[in-house]
């Protein structure tokens, strides 16, 4: 018994100084990965023709690019149950040796966060590739009243209608906002995507909207400029250091937090924002995921990695980034890593909350 | 605008452009033609393609293959009975008699010249109406969306055939089945005996392919004879035409009413052929053909489905949402070509929609004067034995219902359905009503908890809404007037005729024990319905608890009609039984054609798809036909390689059996 402990130990001492050895020798031993007429098999949990999917297919033939020995980079669509079918698939079959690769988003980040039971998938043996921010846009019909956030009192008492695409997707994030905001919004779930969502806003049905950036840009500001809608805040961009800031695009507007400064008086803090910050951060700063499974070699990371900061530099990929990922700079290492780290965990006290307020108020069955 | 149309005009006679638009084309011609597969798989097989291709050239690639799926499918859904893709399950209604009684040339002629203008039409009206669409469209809001899916269900009252009570049960075991998965309103799983596979719901795919492929198969297996009795193909190429030109009304009017319901976002074109196949058998003076080979029923839902891509682009370029299931795909391959679908679509990249318009229009004609070409030698594949054609339609049937979810329950799930489809056939339950319930399921549901949410009840008092509800009257009371049975009869009683009825036998309380047996499992299946969603919260249950409620009475009904009525009475149906007492039973019976089924599926459990198939080929060459080992064996390389070539492309992996579970194997065997 003593013994086996022994060797145990002794192996895991050396097995710790092997790993450590290849960690700090990566850099130079980057080119010995060779993916020559290898085939990558890029696992997308969802459908053909989703958001997930052309940010999938925009940066695949760039991976094929810039990997060592410009292997074929072939996107797998393995959709169902809302992501979770492709990704508990990847958890039990991807092998370490740099083949497979699997995109998440926010869709698969939050049932993992709030603890769904047909999630059989951990974060924590994944590692991070790449992350993919993104950022939105909340706005309200300008017949309500309020010309901006300051003057968000005249929407008290008025009946404002959301349409939603369920509690536990990407909209969670608008209304753990509004709730913030002391908004009383009404909730019609339903929606098959964002775009019919604003649709509703459109015909009248729904008065208050969100939309992510590009489809805000595309869609949405034309209806600011006629002066039918009313921006009110973005959800914000993390910086390196992790703090909230406004977004880029959007210089003007506030942030979510400012915006619940501005209205509250105070600045948000307790279970209500942590849980708040957890899904903003899955659903937008780290909105998309690039994963290898935790035991992947490191050279074979870097090799990744390196892919990912050359195609970042690509011409073509700059003049294309703005349609097909609405124009926010991809991450990967160490700030990838503080991304992919605050996207993936969450507060169990924080989750708790979550879970019991969508269940008392809005139905949710878990 | 005219600017716009002219330079739309001039870049799609370039080389290049025309050169994919054909390639489009091809590749849509061929997934159409194969049961099962449709604008979606058609989609998946281009989009590694497009990435970086000419946005123009690659644009009219995607919308060269769209706009020839309704096209295409037509062939196996005249010739054999199977839908080649759903948007013409509807023609096989009229159009499998047809080549049944040797007029499969007429048929098809008539489909692809209805097709062909369907097609035009629907272009036509992208291109005259996408600047202005906008406040149309913007004018249906979910009351009218919800009113339309009622609208839809009336047409059941057409396909209801000798009993209109079982029909609406049909429809209601549609509706419960389309219930399955996650509630609209708030998420929770329902009917899905605990199955993780359940909670997404059934795909429309699996249950378009079991209701309608596998009983037909199954049925052609058994009788083991070349599809077509008649001599030859029928000289009908000529006459197909004239009828589509002498039913140019009726062309005109389902054409309309196809690009009507694809430019209407979330309508969606899962039903359009049944609806535009209702619609002519509710106009036609005399219905009594329809189900036994009426032209009509080929040229209606032909002229929709085809219309329907042109309106589906409406809701798609405008707004980004797309109208119709390969629309959506469609909309990603324009993301991926760095076009974002939005209002620009009718100001600064006008030129770019027309493109679209006119590639869609050339694209109809070129595919319609292709098809016409390839008619000949494909429909001699109906005087060919069945038992030659049968594995390959299995396996890729197989193929086409593993798709949609890639999990081994996609087959276990086509197989139980197929089950279902069999008897419901049998015992005279009307397959379109189930269908129709199926598809609307979801749209009846969210629709109208989403008009009460916004509107409250008040939303009935909407002058859009009151219109479509007179319709809805109207419909169902021509339907009841014009009802057509899948077999082929018409309720003449109804109009006060009276009809010289076959013998149906079922006198003795023995002959009507399987009709009887399987009334009663359906009313097991309602009242499981009811206990199951008894429990849910309130939105979550009342649609499918008082759909269930509402089913179990009727289906009582039936149980007592068939244990006490006499023999004659409309609840009564059994084919078999039927057929044997007219003396025209062979003496086969079903279930030996279901074993084949059983055998593949069981075997795919074990060993995987592939080796699956390679052996459930051969031992059906050999045992059914007279090919010989050789030729079997030759058979069953060719139709291998098929298939991996098509999983290739598709970035697929085959089902997996136990044997994958333990071995690691090399693709396509893992």
């Amino acid at each position: 018994m003593t013994i086996k402990k022994t060797i145990n130990r002794r192996r895991f001492i050396s097995m710790t100084l092997a790993l450590s050895a290849i960690a700090i020798a990566a850099p130079v031993h980057a080119e010995a990965v060779d993916f020559s007429k290898k085939t990558i098999e890029f696992v997308v949990p969802f459908g053909v023709g989703g958001g997930s999917d052309t940010w999938a297919r925009f940066n695949a033939p760039y991976l094929a690019k810039y990997l060592p020995g410009k292997p074929n980079v072939v996107v797998k669509n393995v959709p169902g149950g809302g992501s979770i079918t492709g990704a508990n698939q990847f958890a039990s079959r991807a092998k370490s040796d740099g083949l497979s690769l699997l995109g998440t988003s926010a869709s698969t980040q939050f049932p993992y966060l709030l603890g769904d039971g047909r999630v059989r998938f951990e974060y924590k043996d994944w590692q991070v590739v790449l992350a993919a921010p993104t950022g939105g846009v909340v706005y309200i019909n300008s017949n309500l009243g309020a010309k901006s956030l300051a003057e968000l009192g005249k929407l008290k008492g008025q009946r404002l209608v959301y349409g939603s695409q369920g509690s536990t997707t990407l909209d969670l994030v608008p209304l753990l906002a509004f709730r913030l905001l002391g908004l009383d919004v009404n909730h019609v779930f339903g929606m098959k995507s964002r775009g019919e969502g604003r649709l509703a806003f459109e015909r009248g049905e729904a008065n208050i909207d969100f939309q992510t950036t590009s489809a805000y840009l595309k869609s949405s500001m034309g209806m600011v400029e006629e002066g039918k809608a009313i921006p009110l805040f973005t959800m914000g961009m993390l910086d390196d250091a992790g703090n909230l800031v406004r977004d880029p695009n959007f210089p003007d507007l506030p942030h979510v937090s400012e915006a619940i400064e501005i209205v509250s008086g105070k600045r948000p803090e307790g279970v209500e924002w942590e849980a708040f910050k957890a899904f903003l951060i899955a659903g937008f700063p780290a909105q998309k995921l690039m994963v290898l499974p935790k035991s992947t070699p490191a050279p074979v990371v870097e090799a990744y990695r390196a892919a990912v900061r050359q195609m970042r530099d690509d011409p073509e990929y700059k003049a294309g980034k703005d349609e097909a990922l609405g124009g926010y700079e991809q991450v990967t290492d160490s700030a990838g890593e503080a991304l992919f780290a605050a996207g993936t965990t969450i507060d169990p006290k924080a989750r708790d909350w979550v879970r019991a307020l969508l269940e008392k108020d809005y139905n949710t069955r878990f | 605008m005219l600017e716009a149309m002219q330079g739309a005009f001039i870049g799609l006679l370039s080389f290049e452009h025309f050169a994919y638009m054909l390639l489009g084309i091809v590749v849509g011609l061929g997934v159409g033609i194969l049961p099962g597969l449709g604008g979606i798989a058609g989609m998946s097989l281009l989009m590694p393609f497009i990435y970086g291709m000419d946005p123009v050239s690659a644009l009219a690639m995607l919308v060269g293959m769209v706009a020839v799926i309704p096209t295409g499918d037509t062939f196996t859904s005249v010739l054999m009975g199977i839908p080649g893709s759903s948007a013409s399950q509807a023609t096989v209604l009229d159009g499998f008699p047809l080549a049944k009684k040797g007029q499969a040339a007429r048929a098809l002629s008539a489909a692809f010249s209805a097709s062909l203008l369907g097609g035009v039409f629907g272009a036509v009206m992208l291109t005259g109406f996408v600047v202005v669409a906008k406040p149309l469209i913007l004018s249906f809001t979910t009351a009218e969306l919800f009113m339309f899916a009622l609208l839809g269900l009336s047409v059941v009252g057409v396909l209801a055939g000798e009993s209109i009570m079982r029909g609406v049960i049909a429809c209601g075991l549609g509706l419960m089945v389309g219930a399955i998965g996650a509630a609209p309103a708030t998420g929770e799983s329902r009917f899905d005996l605990g199955l993780e596979y359940l909670q997404d719901g059934i795909p429309l795919v699996i249950v378009g392919l079991g209701l309608f492929a596998i009983p037909e198969i199954a049925e052609l297996i058994r009788r083991s004879r070349p599809i077509s009795s008649g001599g030859g193909l029928g000289s009908g190429w000529l006459q197909g035409v004239m009828d589509t030109m002498k039913n140019w009304f009726l062309v005109l009017r389902c054409s309309a009413l196809g690009t009507f319901i694809g430019a209407i976002p979330g309508l969606g074109g899962g039903v359009v052929d049944w609806i535009a196949y209702g619609h002519a058998v509710q106009t036609s003076k005399d219905p009594s053909g329809f189900g036994k080979g009426e032209i009509r029923g080929v040229i209606a839902p032909e002229s929709a489905n085809n219309a329907l891509q042109g309106g589906a682009l409406m809701p798609t370029l405008l707004f980004g949402i797309p109208g119709s299931g390969s629309m959506a795909v469609f909309l990603g391959g324009m993301v991926l070509l760095g076009m974002q679908p939005g209002p620009s679509m009718v100001t600064s990249d006008l030129t770019l929609t027309y493109t679209i318009a006119w590639t869609l229009a050339f694209s109809s004609i070129i595919g319609a004067v292709i098809c016409f070409f390839l008619a000949v030698p494909i429909a001699r594949l109906t005087f060919v034995p069945f038992n030659l054609i049968a594995p390959f339609m299995i396996m890729v049937i197989c193929f086409a219902a593993f798709q949609a979810r890639q999990d081994l329950t996609d087959l276990l799930v086509l197989f139980a359905v197929g089950v279902v489809g069999i008897f419901l056939r049998r015992f005279g339950w009307p397959r379109p009503a189930f269908l129709i319930g199926f598809v609307l399921s979801g749209q009846v549901e969210n629709y109208l908890y989403q008009a009460l949410q916004f509107y409250g009840w008040s939303f009935v008092q909407r002058p859009g809404v009151l219109i479509i509800g007179a319709l809805a009257i109207v419909s169902t009371l021509m339907a009841l007037r014009s009802r057509v049975s899948e077999e082929g009869s018409v309720a003449k009683e109804a109009r006060g005729e009276t009809l010289q009825k076959p013998a149906l036998g079922g006198e003795s309380k023995a002959e009507r024990r399987p009709q009887l047996v399987f009334a009663g499992l359906l009313l097991l299946t309602f009242i499981y319905g009811v206990s199951s969603s008894a429990p849910l919260s309130f939105l979550g249950s009342v649609f499918p608890f008082y759909t269930s409620v509402l089913m179990v009475g009727f289906s009582a009904y039936i149980v007592m009609m068939l244990a006490v009525a006499k023999p004659g009475h409309s609840a009564h149906f059994d084919q078999e039984l039927a057929a044997r007492v007219q003396g025209a039973h062979d003496g086969t019976s079903i279930w030996p054609s279901v074993g084949w089924f059983v055998m593949l599926f069981g075997l795919t459990a074990v060993v995987g798809f592939i080796i699956a198939v390679s052996v459930f080929i051969t031992t059906f060459l050999l045992a059914r036909t007279t090919l010989g080992t050789v030729r079997s064996l030759i058979y069953m390389a060719l139709c291998i390689t098929f298939m991996c070539t098509l999983g290739h492309f598709l970035t697929l992996d085959f089902p997996g059996g136990v044997l994958q579970h333990y071995v690691e194997l090399p693709w396509p065997l893992k």
